[in-house]
């Protein structure tokens, strides 16, 4: 048991009829912690993670994000969090300072407030001559980079990433976890699915979820050494590989 | 977006000031076989009037029906033998005021139009005692719709909204629904013909609506008792050339655009508006500015509710719908030659 | 007669160029991949060698048709699995196999035996609709909905995106055994790791090959020192790395940093030494065998 976690969930539970999506999972989430969320297609892990943003209700289970009630504060939660997903991030047809603007007048942040940081922004990632260009003529590195910056640009105690660098080329994809480093040091928690194990590694600790079910739950080091492999690939093989059902 | 903005004004444009259910530009036929002082008189005053022209002077009973199936005037006036010699002596005589009411609404209009004109002549006559006081009985005579039923104008009405409905929006959101879901990539790379590809999303939708007319023909005969007149070969041939327009047209609308929303917002902006407002469903197309006469005429559902309430509310034949047929056939060509010209064999 | 062959192709929309000068060629029953980022241009040619758009110039065969030319006998021979799902969804999954058996003009039972393999997999799901399939169900279908008019060639545009390591691992796998029965296959993905398992690759960025070779002929053309090297705090290691005098590159790869290193006087003794001296615990450096994101990283930072 962690003193203050971010996150803290108690037997999360999610069954669609018959069916139980999240199996009575249980994890707790310090501040300025990277946490990778992985498993297998289907395993749960957009379902408990749509619980945890407050999107859906548990079936069953109790648990805070943000110190805040996700079975009767999810309007809170959703304040006090950052979403970025490979899938929707920006609007394309906005230039980049407007997509920084509306982000932050969606979070409450006063015009001045956002006037200030966007230059900062802007200039921390070297994007000040993009300005004024259209976000859907940016390259989807760049997409990601200014992706993330937005979900964190209100300050929230954590930022959920889904899937944040799926077919980023290489450079980039380290960039964007540098970002993610630079946040951790802030103090923001990031919880964050990926499909690329190398960056499993990245994390402080990962939980690995198999039909529902957090199967394994440590530091990347230690889940090697304890499953006697020399990667976290193998780790997720290992695993991952004794999932029943096919969703 | 541009449609969006302009929609609004163009509506409101439309139903302000060029769409109205009032008639004017009435074109009106006389039957005087009287040829008196006060026919002549009635007659002066008919076309006098701001609303009706009188247009045509016709010789005999019988020419009457045929100004109607070829649609020369919207009213005739017939007057009796022996109009004033009738008020003179036994004091009142009659005039017969002829209209089709496949329209039941404009028909009304027409005959209180007539009416109106008459007892004003016989009023001022009556004053200045130029005429004996005595009545003049308009007997109002509704041609193909005794019953003044609306049914008898909005069935045609509905056919064509229904058909284009099903035909061009249903082919075309099916198609580019292909598009969006990503399948019609897989079927461009495949051996069959992409046209065939077309053609097969387009059967189904044909049969569909070849289904649609027979329950709309058979709802309005048992249910509105609206009867078949015409010919009903010659009615569903009709249909199956409109039925085909449609087809081209939403197979058309399928290929310029790329998503399924703006697949429905082509086809519910550019086809059901205008087949509402200007195909003389509900508004008679007569009344409006030349220059939406002019549009009305390339919308095809127009001359396919022209040519439904001739042959089946009318009752006519082949011979009075040839130019609808012409011009539906001409469209269907022109959309279809089109449409393959413009398709693609690639993404 | 070569599967794939093309020159000097060229393809922009509008002021975007997609492809740059690209030429290629792919022998029959190889496994070719072609690795990139998204946005390198990777479905553009899949999508040109697929007849579905032209190039702007350059020339195109497959399995010895032109694609512009003859699109009709390409379409014929061809397998392609785009992208983005493109099942019917709302079909079962044996619908959707027999549909797509009878568009290429054959049926199930005509090629089973080439499908059998992939399709027995999901063949305990074949009332189900395709929409309600997962991710790597989903894949296996389209997979053998692309096989089962047994193409001479066969496209797979990522085919892996999204899908988690395991069913990526399975899928290459299938990959492997219908190379063995004579399949030309070409392969794109993002994942640098897939790239092993291919004959050939072609590292694409940014419209235009950076290399074409054998994944270990890539690797043994890699000629920079590279050493991974991994401390108790790597996120300030990393910084470190990177202004150290003698250090060319550093990037994260899994728990170490690779880096490498121009400059002869560094060596790992030595840079053992400056690490502790800034107050690092547990160092570990070891020199080690590049890897394909290796390679890629290299030659689009010498290719900027």
């Amino acid at each position: 048991m962690m003193e203050n976690p971010v996150i803290h969930v108690e037997k999360l539970t999610k069954r669609f009829g018959s069916f139980t999506a999240v199996d009575n999972i249980s994890f707790d989430v310090g501040k300025g912690e990277i946490f990778g969320f992985l498993g297998a297609n289907g395993a749960g892990k957009t379902t408990a993670m749509r619980m945890l943003c407050g999107l859906s209700k548990p079936t069953g289970g109790t648990g805070t994000v943000a110190g805040f009630d996700i079975n009767k504060e999810s309007e809170q939660i959703k304040q006090n969090i950052g979403y970025m997903s490979q899938k929707f991030s920006l609007y394309e047809d906005l230039k980049v300072w407007e997509n920084i603007r509306l982000f932050g007048g969606i979070y409450g942040l006063s015009d001045k407030e956002i006037a200030q940081k966007t230059d900062d922004l802007l200039k921390r990632l070297g994007f000040e001559s993009e300005r004024n260009t259209l976000v859907q003529s940016l390259p989807l590195g760049w997409k990601q980079k200014l992706a993330f910056s937005v979900s964190i640009f209100h300050e929230p105690r954590i930022v959920f990433l889904d899937e944040p660098t799926g077919g980023v080329d290489p450079v980039t994809r380290r960039q964007f976890w540098e970002l993610i480093y630079q946040a951790a040091d802030k103090g923001i928690t990031v919880f964050v699915t990926t499909h690329y194990m190398d960056e499993a590694e990245y994390c402080n600790r990962v939980s690995i979820m198999v039909d529902g079910r957090i199967e394994a739950l440590d530091s990347p080091s230690e889940l090697k050494k304890r499953f006697e492999v020399g990667t976290m690939d193998e780790v997720f093989y290992l695993l991952a590989r004794k999932a029943k059902r096919g969703e | 977006m541009l449609i969006l903005l302009g929609m609004p004004i163009v509506q409101i444009v439309l139903f302000g000031f060029a769409i109205t259910t009032e008639v004017k530009n009435v074109r009106v036929a006389v039957f005087d076989p009287s040829k008196d002082e006060l026919t002549r008189r009635i007659i002066d005053r008919i076309d006098a009037n701001e609303y009706m022209n009188v247009t045509q002077y016709l010789t005999d009973n019988a020419a009457i029906n045929n100004v109607f199936r070829k649609n020369q005037a919207d009213l005739v006036v017939v007057f009796s033998d022996h109009f004033s010699d009738d008020l003179l002596h036994t004091g009142k005589t009659s005039v017969q005021l002829v209209a089709d009411a496949t329209d039941p609404n404009t028909a009304t209009m027409l005959v209180g139009y007539a009416t109106n004109v008459i007892r004003a002549v016989q009023a001022e006559n009556t004053q200045s005692g130029y005429i004996p006081a005595g009545n003049i009985i308009p007997q109002v005579k509704l041609l193909y719709n005794p019953g003044m039923k609306a049914a008898y104008n909005f069935v045609p009405g509905v056919m064509g909204l229904i058909l284009m409905l099903i035909c061009a929006m249903m082919t075309s959101i099916s198609i580019v629904r292909e598009k969006e879901m990503g399948t019609m990539e897989v079927l461009l790379v495949s051996p069959v013909r992409p046209i065939f590809v077309v053609i097969a999303k387009a059967i189904p939708y044909f049969v569909l609506s070849c289904v649609n007319l027979v329950t709309i023909l058979l709802l309005s005969r048992y249910l509105l008792e609206v009867p078949v007149a015409g010919n009903l070969f010659l009615l569903a041939s009709v249909s199956m050339l409109f039925i085909l327009v449609s087809l081209s047209l939403g197979l058309l609308i399928s290929i310029l655009t790329q998503t399924q929303m703006a697949a429905m917002l082509a086809s519910g902006m550019i086809l059901m508006m205008p087949v509402v407002l200007l195909s003389g469903m509900i508004f008679p197309t007569e009344n409006m500015p030349l220059i939406l006469q002019w549009i009305s005429d390339i919308i095809p559902a127009k001359w396919y509710i022209m040519a439904v309430k001739k042959v089946m509310i009318e009752g006519v034949g082949l011979a009075y719908v040839t130019k609808e047929i012409i011009i539906l056939a001409a469209m269907a060509l022109l959309l279809l030659t089109v449409s393959i010209k413009k398709f693609n064999v690639r993404l | 007669m070569n599967a794939v062959d093309v020159i000097q192709l060229d393809k922009a929309y509008g002021t975007v160029t997609a492809l740059t000068a690209l030429s290629f060629s792919v022998n029959r029953g190889e496994l070719f991949g072609i690795i990139g980022p998204d946005g390198a241009g990777k479905t553009t040619l899949f999508r040109i060698l697929t007849t579905l758009i032209l190039p702007d110039r350059g020339k195109a065969l497959v399995d010895g048709y032109d694609v512009v030319k003859d699109y009709k006998e390409i379409r014929k021979r061809v397998g392609y699995m785009p992208g983005r799902f493109s099942l019917y969804q709302d079909m079962t999954v044996e619908e959707n196999l027999r549909f797509f058996a009878t568009v290429f003009g054959t049926t199930i039972e005509e090629n089973y035996t080439l499908i059998e393999d992939i399709y027995k997999q999901i063949e305990p799901f074949k009332t189900r609709k395709a929409g309600k399939l997962s991710g790597g169900m989903k894949q296996k279908l389209a997979l053998s909905c692309a096989l089962i008019h047994k193409p001479s060639v066969l496209f797979l545009d990522e085919p892996t995106t999204g899908v988690d390591p395991v069913s990526r691992k399975e899928f290459w796998a299938m990959l492997t055994r219908l190379k063995e029965q004579g399949i030309t296959i070409v392969v794109s993905t993002p994942y640098m790791d897939e790239a092993v398992l291919c004959d050939r690759i072609a590292l694409i960025r940014k419209g235009t090959f950076l290399d074409i070779e054998t994944p270990g002929q890539i690797i043994d053309n890699f000629k920079e020192t590279l050493w991974a090297v991994k401390a108790d705090k790597m996120s300030s290691l990393l910084q470190d790395l990177r202004t150290l005098d003698g250090v060319k590159t550093c990037f994260s790869f899994g728990d170490v940093h690779h880096i490498t290193v121009d400059d002869k006087r560094l060596t790992i003794v030595s840079l053992g030494d400056r690490l502790s001296r800034q107050g690092y615990r547990e160092i570990e450096i070891k020199p080690i065998q590049a890897t394909i994101e290796d390679c890629y990283m290299q030659m689009s930072q010498n290719a900027e």
